[in-house]
């Protein structure tokens, strides 16, 4: 279990850097505040500050008390309030008077391959009001890693918003070059995704050990609370997750069915290595206990939380029939029993089993069929009106705005979305248009592209998750996650050729991009490490998938993602909740 | 060359001071220098001179000019003084001229006579006038000090950051002192003075005596003070004639000197150089110039005219009506090389090279003795460094030749210090040209800088020499050539006979696209000239958007701005110039431009989400987008509005947009929810409870739950729910209120159309066994299995899977199979598995 990198696997970059960075910053804004004074932090930057500055340091420099900024007038005592603030207008609002300075903290490094710009809401931001305000910071963010660790000899990318953000920062290079001129590439190549570009992905439920984590108990800035059922004792507790955790780190990548018997294995092993003791003299019990003895309490305690973990998992799938669900899933994926699916996810919505689950089979639902047919468009809105409330009409229209649930229109073909959009143009509406090539981009041809790029692997006979034999494996065999397979195949080629007809599939003709510098500076070595970014957030399923890429071919990627998503977060973020 | 050290002056034994001419001056003096207030800059700085007219009784009716020239007496402005009387000129670190008026105001002008701005030293100054000022340097920057006619000090450390600082009082102070002085000790800025034979030394909280260590007695009074260039030392002249030197901090002596004149000097001046032992005071009379320091002896010149004493970082200047000259201490390896009979390493090899130059084989036996007593390393290096300081290029050369004769015969000599002496010779014979005239020495080259000095020939107008110097000293282009004719640019745009149209086209040519080169700066100077058209010009050329846009906004071009700021990427530009359009156009035009530019639209739509909801409202209107304005309507009922009819109002108005936007589907929901919310307003009134803004499944539920059955029937029919959602929302409802026996009626009621499962699932969820098994004997046969294993029934479950001969239902059961009570079960199972096989 937990497959080794192959030997030549490159290392991977220092990006702890990146934290000391931010530190080093946020210090000096303190210090530019000489003596006491309150911090107000809003609410989604305080799990990534602790991450960055402990209590303690912001004591240091005289913080003294810490409070949640909230949507209301700040009430403090002290002479001094300092703020730290996303830039949003609603929060400004309650924050006057005041003056500027900019924490540039873009990246955290939640892991040793994993970097999140903890921006949650560039999801709903981009993909569905089509606010640009966030590409300036992954530009931004950008130009700090290529500043940091060299320029990057080979990018690629697909997407509008890729496309802008690449553009951008190649701006801000130019602007200051010289800076990494003449720096050797730490890192070889560069992939920007758009989240819009593989929408199913994200949208199915996750089996990996680490995204099942995510899917049940959320992770939130790499770490995760598990509760009194996890912990086995009253309290629950919060637990980092990262490659530091050597339990978790061998079974972060495992399908789910293969956890339970790697635990109890190494719950084995570990009662073999304490067995050792019996016979033992004075001397060796002494080397056991100043030694071994805290290493192996410490995994004692790290197992004993997964495989509560586990247990917890179990308890819950089992209730919500979750077999039943994942075949449904994989029927929508594999495009067979559409009518029974259609029935299941209507059944789902009738007992009011989960309002973002329900959402989320539509939405697959749509995806992969190229929108619904008007008939069953209309009764699962109704009907999902009916159990979980009408204001889910807003959901409903933003949904379609974002291709996420849409209707398929009688003889609807591409020709003449085209056409009503060469009418738009002549008509002086400037602002329409850009509706109309969104609505245009909302045919997924899911099934097309899945086809093409053989994402629904043949199956003979049983396949086997402990020996995967593809990236498939993070979906029990069933679909090979198209962002993932993209990538594949982009890299292999190195560029886009060949995969003309399937960036049209995607709709992306215009935002699939190669660039690469005549320079041969790059070492072999850095040439095998790949950063991907992921725009409006990756899940775990994928980052699984691509690390087994990775090891079956010697590369080693780096993430860089907007969030760490999944179903549930997207769903939520589409959705109108009564204020 | 026999007479080479014919200038040097001992003083004591182990110094030499020596006087050479910078420049002969051919300046048109119309004054006499005593006649003038003169303030010359140090490091080979200008020269301002402005005649004095109110010193004199009889009030001048002619204005005074004011005269800056070069330090090579080239006239570089000369202006008509129209202010009011100036009392005391200086130069600050940048080479602003500093004007201080009787009344307290100084005036700032530029090298070139332009006028800069003005300040003011405060209210206590312009009441009580200023008898006195001083210029000073600090790390910070140029100070001011003034002494007022009540006697009481003001002063600012740094001009550029003005804070004007009050001095305590003096206690007993009558009459102005008779001499002081600012000094800077510890980063911060006192004022030493004089008064009889008492010395005070003012801070900015306290006046405390001080008294000099070692001072011979019978001083009554002090003449003149002088701090040397880096604040370290200090010299008091006394009416005895006698001069006591010391540490600045008046803690130590550093020796005494009694010259015999009793007559004030009228100028005295520190002579030392950085990192020397020797320490020596310049002093002037009408007539006489005296060097003094730990010596018996001093070194005594006739002054045959007027002159005027200048500090520098290692020597002092002098210049009068005819000659420009530098006094400083011969350096040490100047003094090895040259003094007379030397046997130095370095004075053995330049007499090599001379012999060599000669042909002669005296040339090997110099170099011989040197490589004898291996100093030919030492000797090289004395060489170098001794041409840095000689200030004819002939003598330069020679030193350096000698240099690079004496490396052909080591093997590993590092070159670089060779390399630069040669660079900054060059650099320093190029500024020290009589035409540029900044004669600056090798050490204060050093302490200057290269980017300093390149500044001030940029403030000179010297462009092509600048930029020559960069391009030979290969200094990045950012730091150097860029900078440079960006400075070049913002002088260009000034010239205001030169049309628009050239003036963009020459600097674009000259420009290009160099790297470094702010076209958005030098755009904002032309602007700030009153030329906004050559402004909007030039910013065409530059290729950072976003640097175009405060620019544009600032001279009113808005709607470019905006695109510039969408082109650049930045929204938070974005966002700036939109709430200047927003200000600056009425609505409409403002909504016109928002509608072509998408990008802008969006940002504002999100602002007006937040900040205001019916301007979004009004945007939406204008673009005729019916589906949006439904949506907003539709929040506004969730959001906006909180009594029932508001609510009903907003939905409708949502609903009549939906129709006009032709989404019936959303219309119809719109109006269904209508009449939802106005049935569960009447239901709170009839029955109580909470009604309000349930989903229309948790309204009937909630009937239910209340035992209101008809009524939950009637809803179901008036809203059409479907049939499979009324029988899943009944049987959990009534699994929940445990009523098991509406709940067998409910099911024998009709067919069930969700089959009887979902009924043995919600009865075991309950835990109620008895009631399942009931429903379990009604499931159809292809969910029989499931049903029975449900309710533990395996046995029965196995039977029928074997009727089935359904291989995936027989291995359910299997699994199903636990322990010894199930063991008979297992077996037949096995049993019915292989006779299937057998078949």
């Amino acid at each position: 279990m937990a497959f080794p990198h192959r030997p030549d696997a490159p290392e991977l970059p220092d990006f702890s850097m990146l934290k000391r960075l931010a530190r080093d910053q946020l210090i000096y804004l303190l210090e530019q505040l000489p003596g006491k004074k309150d911090l107000f932090i809003e609410a989604d930057l305080m799990s990534p500050l602790d991450r960055i500055a402990n209590v303690s340091i912001l004591k240091q420099h005289e913080v003294d008390k810490l409070y949640k900024v909230e949507n209301k007038p700040a009430l403090s005592s002290s002479e001094q309030l300092c703020f730290l603030v996303r830039p949003r207008i609603k929060n400004m609002r309650y924050i006057a008077n005041v003056s500027c300075d900019e924490w540039a903290f873009s990246l955290l490094p939640l892991d040793v391959d994993l970097l999140s710009m903890e921006l949650p809401e560039f999801f709903r931001d981009y993909f569905l009001e089509g606010d640009q305000r966030w590409i300036n910071t992954v530009a931004q963010a950008l130009h700090l890693l290529s500043t940091l660790y060299g320029p990057f000899p080979n990018c690629y990318g697909i997407g509008r918003c890729a496309k802008m953000a690449y553009e951008l920062w190649r701006n801000l290079e130019e602007e200051e070059d010289g800076e990494t001129k003449g720096r050797r590439p730490e890192i070889g190549h560069i992939f920007l995704l758009d989240r819009d570009v593989d929408f199913v992905t994200a949208l199915c439920s996750q089996v990996v050990y680490e995204g099942l984590v995510d899917d049940t108990f959320r992770i939130k800035c790499g770490s995760v609370d598990f509760g009194p059922e996890v912990t086995s004792c009253d309290k629950s507790l919060k637990v980092l997750l990262n490659a530091e955790d050597k339990v978790f780190n061998e079974i972060r990548n495992e399908h789910f069915s293969n956890v339970f018997g790697f635990l109890s294995q190494k719950a084995r092993n570990l009662q073999a290595q304490y067995d050792r003791r019996r016979g033992m003299d004075i001397k060796q019990m002494k080397n056991f206990v100043s030694q071994e003895l805290k290493g192996l309490k410490q995994e004692h305690r790290l197992l004993s939380l997964h495989i509560g973990a586990c247990e917890s998992i179990m308890k819950k799938k089992t209730k919500q029939d979750f077999q039943e669900l994942i075949k449904t899933e994989h029927a929508l994926l594999e495009g067979f029993n559409i009518r029974e699916s259609t029935s299941y996810i209507e059944e789902h919505i009738d007992r009011q089993v989960s309002p973002i689950e329900s959402l989320r089979l539509m939405c697959l639902l749509s995806i992969t069929e190229n929108g619904l047919i008007p008939k069953d468009y209309r009764s699962l809105k109704t009907q999902y009106l009916q159990s979980y409330g009408p204001e889910h009409l807003l959901t409903f229209s933003n949904l379609r705005r974002a291709g996420l649930l849409t209707e398929q229109a009688p003889g609807d073909t591409l020709t003449a979305v085209e056409s009503k959009v060469s009418k738009l143009v002549t008509d002086k509406a400037a602002g329409k248009i850009t509706d109309a090539f969104s609505s245009l981009a909302k045919r997924s041809n899911f099934r097309a592209i899945s086809k093409k790029l053989n994402l629904i692997p043949r199956v003979d006979g049983e396949y086997d998750l402990k020996v995967p034999r593809d990236m498939a494996y993070v979906f029990s065999g069933a679909y090979v996650p198209l962002s993932c397979r993209i990538i594949e195949q982009v890299l292999e080629r190195r560029s886009w050729q060949g995969l003309d007809e399937v960036v049209r599939l995607l709709n992306c003709s215009d935002f699939a991009f190669t660039d690469m510098t005549k320079e041969d500076k790059a070492s072999s070595e850095s040439l095998r490490l790949i950063l991907v970014v992921f725009l409006g957030g990756c899940t775990f399923s994928e980052i699984s998938a691509l690390r087994f890429l990775g090891r079956e071919k010697g590369y080693r990627f780096i993430f860089l993602t907007t969030a760490v998503t999944n179903s549930a977060r997207l769903m939520e973020a589409m959705s109108e909740v009564k204020a | 060359m026999d007479c080479y050290t014919a200038n040097w002056n001992p003083l004591g034994d182990s110094a030499f001071y020596r006087k050479y001419e910078l420049y002969s001056m051919d300046w048109d003096l119309k004054e006499e220098l005593r006649d003038c207030l003169v303030a010359a800059a140090p490091y080979g700085g200008p020269i301002a001179l402005l005649r004095n007219p109110w010193r004199k009784e009889k009030a001048a009716s002619v204005r005074p000019v004011l005269d800056i020239y070069s330090a090579s007496g080239m006239p570089l402005a000369s202006l008509l003084w129209k202010s009011g009387p100036v009392v005391s000129l200086g130069w600050s670190a940048e080479e602003e001229l500093l004007c201080v008026q009787e009344d307290g105001a100084v005036l700032v002008y530029g090298l070139h006579g332009d006028f800069r701005r003005h300040f003011s030293m405060g209210n206590e100054v312009l009441q009580n006038r200023v008898l006195d000022a001083r210029i000073f340097h600090t790390e910070f920057g140029s100070g001011v000090a003034i002494l007022t006619g009540a006697h009481r000090f003001t002063l600012s450390a740094n001009v550029g950051d003005l804070k004007l600082r009050r001095m305590p009082e003096v206690p007993g102070l009558q009459s102005a002192p008779s001499c002081w002085t600012a000094l800077c000790q510890d980063r911060v800025a006192h004022i030493l003075l004089a008064v009889g034979p008492d010395l005070y030394l003012l801070d900015h909280a306290a006046c405390s005596a001080v008294t000099p260590p070692g001072l011979a007695p019978g001083v009554s009074s002090f003449l003149q003070m002088a701090v040397s260039f880096t604040y370290r030392h200090l010299a008091l002249f006394t009416d005895t004639g006698y001069i006591w030197m010391g540490t600045a901090s008046l803690k130590e002596k550093l020796c005494e000197f009694n010259c015999n004149i009793r007559a004030p000097p009228k100028q005295m001046v520190w002579c030392s150089r950085p990192r020397s032992k020797e320490r020596a005071v310049v002093v002037a009379w009408e007539r006489r110039l005296m060097v003094v320091g730990d010596a018996p002896e001093s070194i005594q010149f006739v002054l045959d005219e007027d002159s005027y004493l200048v500090p520098e970082l290692d020597g002092v200047r002098i210049f009068s009506h005819s000659t420009h000259e530098f006094l400083h201490e011969v350096p040490a390896a100047s003094e090895e090389i040259f003094k007379i009979a030397s046997m130095a390493p370095g004075a053995l090899l330049l007499e090599a090279q001379k012999e060599y130059e000669k042909e002669s084989q005296k040339a090997d036996e110099y170099l011989r003795e040197i490589q004898e007593l291996g100093q030919l390393t030492q000797a090289v290096q004395q060489c170098i460094e001794a041409a840095g300081h000689e200030h004819q290029p002939d003598m330069q050369k020679s030193l350096l030749r000698a240099a690079s004769f004496g490396k052909c015969f080591l093997d590993r000599f590092p070159p670089d210090s060779f390399v630069h002496m040669c660079q900054d010779l060059r650099v320093l014979n190029a500024v020290r040209d009589y035409h540029i005239g900044i004669p600056l020495t090798y050490s204060q080259y050093k302490q200057l800088t290269i980017q300093v000095l390149l500044d001030r020939l940029v403030l000179r107008r010297l462009y092509p020499l600048a930029i020559q110097i960069c391009e030979y000293l290969r200094l990045p282009e950012v730091q150097g050539v860029s900078r440079i004719l960006a400075h070049w640019a913002c002088y260009k745009v000034q010239q205001k006979d030169v049309s628009d149209e050239d003036v963009a086209r020459a600097i674009n040519q000259k420009l290009g696209d160099t790297p470094g080169v702010s076209y958005s700066d030098i755009a904002a100077r032309a602007y700030g000239c009153g030329r906004t058209e050559l402004a909007i010009k030039l910013l065409e050329y530059e290729p950072r958007s976003g640097e175009q846009v405060p620019l544009l906004l600032k001279m009113k071009r808005s709607k470019l701005a905006l695109s510039k700021a969408i082109e650049s990427g930045d929204t938070d530009l974005v966002f700036t110039v939109l709430l200047h359009l927003k200000n600056e156009l009425n609505r409409g035009d403002f909504f016109m431009t928002l509608r072509n530019q998408p990008m802008a639209l969006s940002l504002y739509r999100q602002f007006c989400k937040h900040q205001e909801l019916e301007t979004l409202k009004d945007l939406y209107n204008q673009d005729d987008n019916h589906q949006e304005l439904g949506s907003f309507h539709i929040r506004a009922s969730y959001a906006a509005e909180e009594r029932i009819e508001g609510r009903v109002a907003a939905l409708q108005t949502a609903a009549d947009a939906f129709y006009k936007a032709k989404n019936e589907f959303a219309a119809k929901a719109t109006e269904d929810q209508m009449r939802l919310l106005r049935l569960q307003r009447r239901l709170e009134d009839e029955l109580g409870g909470q009604f309000l803004d349930l989903s229309l499944h948790d309204t009937v539920t909630t009937l239910i739950l209340g035992g209101h059955n008809k009524r939950a029937e009637q809803l179901a029919r008036d809203f059409r729910i479907p049939d499979k959602r009324l029988w899943w929302l009944k049987l959990t409802a009534l699994a929940d209120l445990e009523d098991w026996e509406e709940l067998e009626k409910f099911s024998k009621s009709k067919k069930s159309p969700i089959g009887y499962l979902p009924f043995v699932e919600i009865c075991m969820k309950q835990h109620n066994k008895y009631e399942a098994k009931k429903y379990a004997s009604r499931v159809g046969p292809e969910q029989k299995v499931k049903a029975l294993l449900l309710v533990g029934d395996v046995a029965q479950a196995a039977d029928v899977a074997i009727e089935h001969r359904n291989e995936a239902e027989l291995s359910l059961v299997l699994s199903h199979c636990t322990g010894a009570t199930d063991g008979a079960t297992a077996d037949k199972i096995q049993r019915a598995r292989a006779q299937a096989q057998k078949k």
